[in-house]
């Protein structure tokens, strides 16, 4: 019994000091891209590459997500106003829910599910195979010359993809309203107008912003730590995925008080 | 010249190397042999740095590559050329792109200049009109030569092989053996082949070293090695399982 209690103990207290760790080397990579981040860039190609990749890759898979998010937004809106709100105001329920939440967070979301994946898997094949420890030898940072493209690729497309998603939401919100709700063109965007404010869309970015960093530090991070060949790979995608997603809306849930109680609160 | 004095690394629980010494002279050929999982790759990442000892010390050409700080070890790496075990090729790159990595990275040559250097490096490793291809449409030993190219593209003054012949038909064996003969001969090169391949090591080796249990436990020519009474060295070249190496 003791022992059963003892190895109990020595399990959580290892498990507790590996996630202290976890955080404090995921914590070194991030402050080493930032140190690399200039002659990073300077390998402008390798960013455009990761564009191509991160973003104009993933537009078809988010087209068809937004679409159907502002769809479903437009039906559920029109079941839950039922005799409640006048439908003129759908519009600005669209609008608002698609720029604050749903644009951002499901494209996070998608695209980390698809990035997140495709790095850790072609960083961690990289591993395995020595093909960063042949950077490594030839004198050239692997963090420079991996990690800064990804990250910097990811920053400034997931915002880009997130202006998409919401246009395309808003379209798909708007055919529902126009075929089965009964509601005019007009009376759409009159109450997007009216309801429409600035602090909502860059809210809505600033979070993209930052989901863009935690999808390919993830990527980054499990791949760079895989080891033991094509196992290994595996492991280290399921890890990208599965915590990039977490981490999207843990600190979409934290972004939303700073943001909104502490920044936006006018 | 390389020298490794008392280099100690303890890798999970197992003491993988307990005290190696070794040195390697300037221009000629040191094979380091050693039943697979002795640590021979543990020993040449430390050499680069790509691992870092526990304890001991490495100096190359005088200065001492523990414990330095990325910047001035990366000057030391330039000086290395390195042969993977599997060749490490970058997969999304093709073959032209492979070898002239290192030259777009730290040198100021022009494209033109790289791709005749390029082509230069291949044919000297014996590839002609490769260099539009992708290394997954490689045979194991085109890839390797790839990977060769790739390590004499900035001219090293050391070359590191893991294991060059291991996975290779005899007659591609061969091949890389007179390969790595030649260019001792044609840059003067230092060489460091880490192997099992008892063969390979007879063909390339100035000097053979055996590394047993984290230690050193033999240093000598071919022909001292192959008339050593030491048990241990003679049971290893010639692959017998009886002796006091006992198969695991
Ligand atoms: N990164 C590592 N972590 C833990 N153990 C390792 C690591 N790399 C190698 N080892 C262990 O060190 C020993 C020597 O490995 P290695 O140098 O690859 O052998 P070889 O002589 O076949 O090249 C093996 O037992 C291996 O399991
Ligand atoms: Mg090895």
């Amino acid at each position: 019994m003791m022992e059963l209690i003892e190895d109990g103990y020595e399990y959580l207290r290892d498990k507790t000091l590996d996630s202290i760790a976890e955080v404090g080397r995921i914590a070194m990579l991030v402050g080493d891209t930032f140190r690399k981040l200039g002659r990073g860039l300077r390998s402008f190609g390798l960013v455009v590459e990761q564009m191509d990749h991160i973003g104009v890759q993933s537009l078809m898979l988010v087209f068809i997500v937004s679409l159907f998010t502002g769809a479903v937004a437009a039906v559920q809106a029109g079941y839950q106003f039922a005799n409640v709100v006048p439908l003129k105001f759908i519009g600005s329920v669209i609008l608002r829910s698609v720029i604050i939440e749903l644009g951002p967070v499901l494209t996070a979301l998608i695209v980390g599910g698809r990035v997140g994946a495709s790095i850790a898997a072609e960083l961690g094949t990289m591993r395995v195979t020595e093909q960063i420890d042949a950077l490594d030898a030839m004198a050239i940072n692997p963090v420079r010359y991996l990690v800064v493209p990804r990250v910097v690729a990811a920053l400034v497309m997931l915002p880009v993809l997130t202006i998409m998603a919401n246009t395309i939401a808003i379209v798909g919100g708007w055919i529902v309203c126009l075929t089965t709700l009964d509601v005019s063109t007009h009376t759409y965007v009159t109450s997007m107008k009216t309801f429409f404010f600035m602090k909502d869309l860059w809210s809505g970015l600033i979070k993209a912003f930052f989901f863009g960093g935690i999808i390919a530090w993830m990527g980054c991070y499990y791949g760079f730590r895989t080891e033991g060949g094509a196992e290994g790979v595996g492991i280290a995608t399921t890890r990208a995925v599965v915590s990039s997603c977490v981490l999207v809306l843990i600190s979409d849930y934290v972004l939303a008080n700073v943001l909104f109680r502490f920044i936006f609160n006018s | 010249m390389i020298k490794i004095r008392d280099l100690k690394i303890k890798l999970g629980k197992k003491q993988v190397l307990d005290g190696v010494d070794l040195d390697i002279p300037t221009g000629k050929t040191v094979v380091v042999m050693g039943r697979s999982g002795t640590g021979k790759s543990v020993l040449f990442k430390n050499i680069i740095g790509l691992m870092h000892p526990d304890s001991g010390s490495i100096e190359v050409d005088g200065q001492e590559v523990v414990g330095l700080p990325e910047k001035q070890l990366n000057e030391v790496r330039k000086r290395f050329g390195v042969l993977f075990q599997s060749g490490a090729l970058f997969d999304s790159m093709t073959v032209g792109e492979n070898v002239g990595l290192p030259l777009r990275e730290h040198t100021k040559l022009s494209s033109a200049e790289i791709a005749k250097r390029v082509t230069e490096r291949l044919e000297w490793v014996g590839l002609q009109g490769v260099e539009a291809m992708k290394p997954a449409s490689l045979s194991g030993g085109m890839r390797k030569r790839v990977g060769l190219a790739r390590a004499i593209a900035m001219d090293p003054a050391y070359i590191l092989y893991d294991e060059p012949t291991t996975g290779l038909d005899p007659i591609m064996s061969d091949v890389i053996n007179r390969l790595i003969r030649s260019l001792q001969q044609r840059i003067g090169v230092t060489s460091i082949v880490v192997t099992h391949d008892m063969n390979s090591a007879y063909h390339v080796g100035d000097e053979l070293a055996m590394l047993h249990e984290g230690r050193v436990v033999f240093t000598g020519t071919p022909d001292e090695a192959r008339s050593t009474s030491d048990p241990m060295v003679h049971q290893f070249i010639e692959g017998s399982s009886e002796g006091p190496i006992k198969p695991l």
